[in-house]
């Protein structure tokens, strides 16, 4: 399946290598932050909402 | 119906939710065909050999890098007039996505030209000036970070993504009009002589399709957070009034 890159098979590679795992972690970033800061507004939501 | 509507945070907050899991969706299914389409679909270039097959990371994710900072212009200036937190907030939520994807069109370059031009970098003009786009995307990220009070800050970054815009238009229109470079000129252009073949061209389309597919998504997620932030600023600032 992987096809014959020939001589330029490290380049390819690891260039793809780079880029992907550049996009892992700008996309894993953005999904941990966005849940971190939605729960820390529902726990201050909550404790507004105790309190009142 | 007002394109204004959205600049209330909580209508965008409602149009995102319902929107994420359609251009989250379109993002992942572009970029899956379109990169596995050109890696193990499209033919060795006669002339660059397999190291081709970089253009459908590099053209994208360069486009891109220069597309995200004047979609930042464009939410800076309607800050700037308008007075709208939410095209603020969207252009502070685009900023780290288009320093990635500056990372990626510098190192996917840098790996590219080493075999094809012998050299891992060169001053220039389009990499000189999308060099100095990736520095404007740090300040502008750290400016964020280091003004305390969010309209100031807003303010401030607004006049820097202004006077950074001057290199986003360099990057992409230097080849134009400044003939001393490594670099070619747009590799997809409908008059041009040197389009690439249709074998290429198709499969790049999807990648470049992904890679603004993949950037609304992003945005919009990044923009749900820093509106989240904000409340949560406002709440905490009332919880400790109210104490």
């Amino acid at each position: 399946m992987m096809p014959d890159l020939g001589k330029y098979a490290g380049t390819v590679l690891t260039a793809y290598g780079a880029a992907i795992a550049l996009l892992v972690v700008l996309v894993a970033v953005t999904l941990w932050q966005g849940a971190r800061t939605k729960r820390q507004l529902a726990e201050i939501e909550g404790r507004l909402a105790k309190g009142d | 119906m007002s394109i204004w509507e959205y600049a209330n945070p909580k209508k965008f907050m409602q149009t995102s939710s319902w929107a994420l899991p359609w251009v989250s969706g379109l993002a992942v299914v572009l970029l899956a065909v379109g990169l596995v389409w050109g890696f193990f679909f499209t033919p060795e270039d006669y002339k660059q050999g397999s190291t081709v097959k970089i253009i459908y990371l590099h053209v994208p994710s360069a486009m891109m890098a220069v597309s995200a900072w004047f979609m930042m212009l464009a939410g800076s200036l309607i800050w700037l007039i308008r007075r709208h937190h939410v095209s603020a907030l969207a252009a502070k939520a685009a900023a780290p996505v288009g320093l990635t994807f500056t990372v990626i069109g510098l190192v996917t370059g840098a790996i590219w030209g080493q075999p094809m031009w012998g050299t891992w970098w060169a001053w220039d003009p389009r990499l000189t000036s999308f060099l100095i786009l990736g520095l404007f995307y740090l300040g502008y990220i750290a400016l964020w970070a280091a003004v305390e009070d969010a309209d100031t800050a807003a303010d401030l970054t607004s006049v820097l993504c202004i006077v950074g815009s001057v290199f986003a238009f360099l990057s992409r229109y230097a080849v134009l009009f400044w003939n001393q470079g490594l670099h070619q000129g747009a590799s997809l252009s409908v008059d041009s002589e040197q389009h690439v073949s249709d074998i290429y061209a198709f499969p790049l389309w999807t990648c470049i399709a992904g890679f603004v597919v993949l950037f609304v998504t992003l945005v919009l997620l990044r923009t749900r957070t820093e509106i989240r932030s904000r409340r949560i600023r406002a709440l905490m600032a009332r919880e400790r009034a109210g104490a």
